[in-house]
């Protein structure tokens, strides 16, 4: 009997797009596999909740109350559908194809975010869980989480990294503001994937009245296939929008990938189209030396962290290396599962761009659009600005411009010092 | 100078015909007593240490060993075990290393020996190449954190032909599906997580134990010991008057680093740390005997 077998239904706006084998009801499997990627690698007393969960929101996804409710809530309290704007002046800057933004920057909240925090608070109410836990990097799914909260009237715990606390100080404020408790998570390098440890051992303690907001595409089954539907919407938008004004399809995506949650959310409405190349963008951090970057896919090996078989940047024993990267939201050992299965079918390519990359083209895009970018999204940005002149102008590009940057304002302004 | 006489039934060095764990709950079983489980952390404070502590929990009267394998996320484990794993992984702890300290402790000791790991160091290490050192080495089972019998197809499960014992664990929120699935196909004991949670002492005793117990035993012969929470004689009693083994890890951990510190100038000498350890252990072997 599984909970996934029977056809999806898409959970915001229906896609026209053709189907094709990297889009089936049968990816990821009943048990959450991608391939030989993702899949449940969680201490036993977390499995007949995610087994619970995973049943639920199967039951919620074909239910067209919940959907029409999530469908309400994205449009007239967070905002969707999200511009795609024509960014012209960086592209006539650049000389090359045209860069659109998908403007998930322009979300309440500030990121793409929220997208997956409605859904699955949408879910806590429906299965009767009065608190909700969450971790966050850079601090945008903390506060997403943390709003929805508010909106729906549930407790809220947020676990954050005492390094991420300090780098982004303005989100923590807001967190509080929105009455969420903020744990500071002081264990080995404090920054994202200690907060995951930390909110996982919350859940694993309190999992009979708590569900669990995980805020990218990781983690055990079924957080990654649930928070890439929830995400869906923003390549379903794209898609539609980028006929109406190009009438046809862009020749590239780029979006950057911590865990992966904006990315796949882009991708995943484009896989059919086999055409469109998918750009995913890590954090190179000081360039690729152990410890100072997080991108898995440049000498990361295949492993198990958190829940999920995925590439990992890890030590010959099997213990998680240290990362590094300007982004708290890029700050991570470990991709998004699809994300590994992806690049196996050479369906996606990934890249990466360096902390110097990332903040030249948050300053670029800044000066010559008047955005500024997260620096998560600053990534996706500079791989744009690497690319674009070398296509030829009829070439059309799309960048998830996943975030705004406000957060990190006072970052920035300390390394430029301004 | 270590009571092996007592705790093992066959020769000390080569290859055993029984698997240690099954010999040993045998044994207990045919006495009418119950088992202590103590699970300590390798290489905490140091390799060249963990062999001294089992023998001195041996001593104490402990009838199974735990190892645990330090590894940098130890996501199910509350802050003494996390602390411990930090320490392990400061001084070095390898599963090469872990391997050595076994056959050291082999030297002069049957006791059963499981390591308790979470799956990516052994996904590194492979699994076929970490059944046959662990064998090798004198390991009797291995109980892997977050490998659910779900995911043990293919390459991620250990070897058919592997000789090691897979502890699984059972927990509060396991429905009975489950439990008659994963009770079925276990092998030396099934270990009970008494409550929902990270590891670390709690002050009670969840009543529900003796309830789940009984389910469990619907389904399988094999002894279930109980874990999670346990560090106090008069818990431990409670637990073995319903349980086949009692497993205490967070207490003995956070003796070890407590007793372990290199010591401080001019402070008063304190006994050496695996007589402190046998001490503090032996109150709850005779509680856990005794039930």
């Amino acid at each position: 009997m599984s909970p996934v077998a029977t056809a999806p239904a898409p959970v915001v706006a229906a896609s026209a797009a053709p189907s094709s084998p990297f889009v089936s009801p049968h990816i990821p499997d009943a048990t959450g596999h991608f391939g030989k990627y993702g899949g449940m690698f969680v201490p036993e007393t977390l499995m007949a909740p995610l087994q619970e969960l995973t049943a639920e929101y199967d039951r919620a996804r074909q239910d067209p109350a919940f959907r029409a409710e999530l469908k309400d809530l994205l449009e007239q309290y967070a905002g969707r559908a999200t511009p795609l704007y024509f960014a012209k002046r960086l592209t006539d800057h650049l000389g090359g194809a045209k860069i659109y933004l998908k403007r998930e920057d322009l979300l309440h909240t500030g990121a793409h975010k929220i997208n997956n925090a409605l859904g699955q608070v949408l879910l806590a109410v429906r299965m009767g869980k009065p608190r909700v836990i969450a971790e966050t990097g850079a601090g945008q799914h903390g506060v997403a989480t943390a709003t929805v909260a508010a909106r729906f009237g549930l407790k809220c715990v947020v676990y954050m990294g005492a390094v991420d606390m300090e780098r982004q100080a303005l989100n923590v404020t807001r967190m509080r503001l929105l009455g969420a408790e903020v744990v500071a998570v002081t264990a080995g390098q404090q920054t994202l994937k200690e907060a995951v440890n930390e909110a996982m051992r919350d859940w694993v303690t309190n999992v009979r009245t708590t569900h669990y907001i995980l805020g990218s595409a990781l983690g055990s089954h079924p957080y990654p296939m649930m928070v890439r539907d929830f995400h869906r919407c923003i390549g379903e938008e794209a898609r539609r929008q980028i006929l109406e004004q190009e009438g046809r399809l862009p020749d590239a995506l780029i979006a950057c990938v911590g865990g992966g949650s904006n990315a796949i959310g882009l991708f995943h409405a484009f896989l059919a189209d086999e055409k469109v190349r998918c750009i995913g963008v890590e954090a190179g951090g000081d360039g690729i030396l152990p410890g100072r970057h997080a991108a898995r896919f440049q000498g990361g090996v295949l492993g198990v962290l958190q829940g999920a078989r995925t590439y990992l940047l890890q030590d010959e024993n099997g213990n998680i290396q240290l990362t590094h990267s300007v982004s708290a939201g890029l700050d991570y050992a470990a991709v998004g599962p699809e994300h590994s299965y992806l690049r196996e079918l050479r369906r996606a390519e990934y890249e990466y761009a360096t902390d110097t990359e990332a903040l030249n083209a948050f300053q670029t895009l800044a000066r010559l659009e008047g955005i500024i970018p997260a620096l998560e999204s600053s990534h996706a940005v500079a791989h744009a600005i690497k690319i674009a002149p070398t296509m030829p102008k009829d070439a059309v590009l799309v960048v998830n411009l996943s975030g705004r940057g406000d957060k990190d304002v006072d970052q920035v302004k300390r390394m430029l010092g301004m | 100078m270590q009571s092996t006489v007592e705790s093992t039934t066959f020769t000390t060095t080569g290859t055993v015909a029984i698997n240690r764990i099954d010999a040993t709950f045998a044994r207990l079983k045919a006495a009418n007593r119950k088992a202590f489980v103590a699970y300590i952390m390798a290489g905490d404070p140091n390799l060249a240490a963990t062999p001294d502590l089992v023998w001195a929990l041996e001593e104490a009267g402990v009838d199974v060993v735990e190892l645990g394998v330090p590894f940098s996320d130890p996501l199910a484990d509350g802050v003494v075990n996390q602390l411990a794993a930090a320490r392990a992984l400061e001084s070095g702890t390898t599963l090469p290393g872990m391997f050595d300290a076994v056959r050291n402790i082999r030297a002069k000791s049957n006791i059963p020996i499981v390591f308790m790991t979470y799956l990516n160091p052994l996904l590194r290490y492979g699994m076929g190449n970490f059944s046959r050192d662990a064998e090798a080495a004198g390991v009797d089972g291995v109980l892997i954190v977050d490998l659910p019998p779900e995911e043990t197809a293919g390459e991620i499960g250990l070897p058919a032909d592997s000789m090691l014992r897979n502890i699984s664990l059972i927990a509060p929120t396991s429905p009975e599906a489950r439990i008659a699935s994963i009770a079925g196909k276990s092998s030396g004991f099934i270990y009970y997580v008494s409550r929902e949670g990270v590891t670390g002492a709690r002050s009670d005793v969840p009543t529900s134990v003796s309830e789940r117990l009984e389910a469990i035993r619907r389904y399988s012969q094999v002894p279930v010991c109980v874990g999670f929470g346990i560090s106090t004689p008069d818990q431990a009693r409670t637990i073995a008057s319903w349980a086949d083994g009692v497993i205490v890890g967070s207490a003995l951990v956070a003796r070890v680093a407590e007793w372990g510190k290199p010591a401080t100038p001019g402070a008063a000498e304190q006994p050496p740390l695996p007589v402190l350890l046998r001490e503090f252990a032996r109150p709850l072997a005779e509680a856990i005997h005794s039930a």
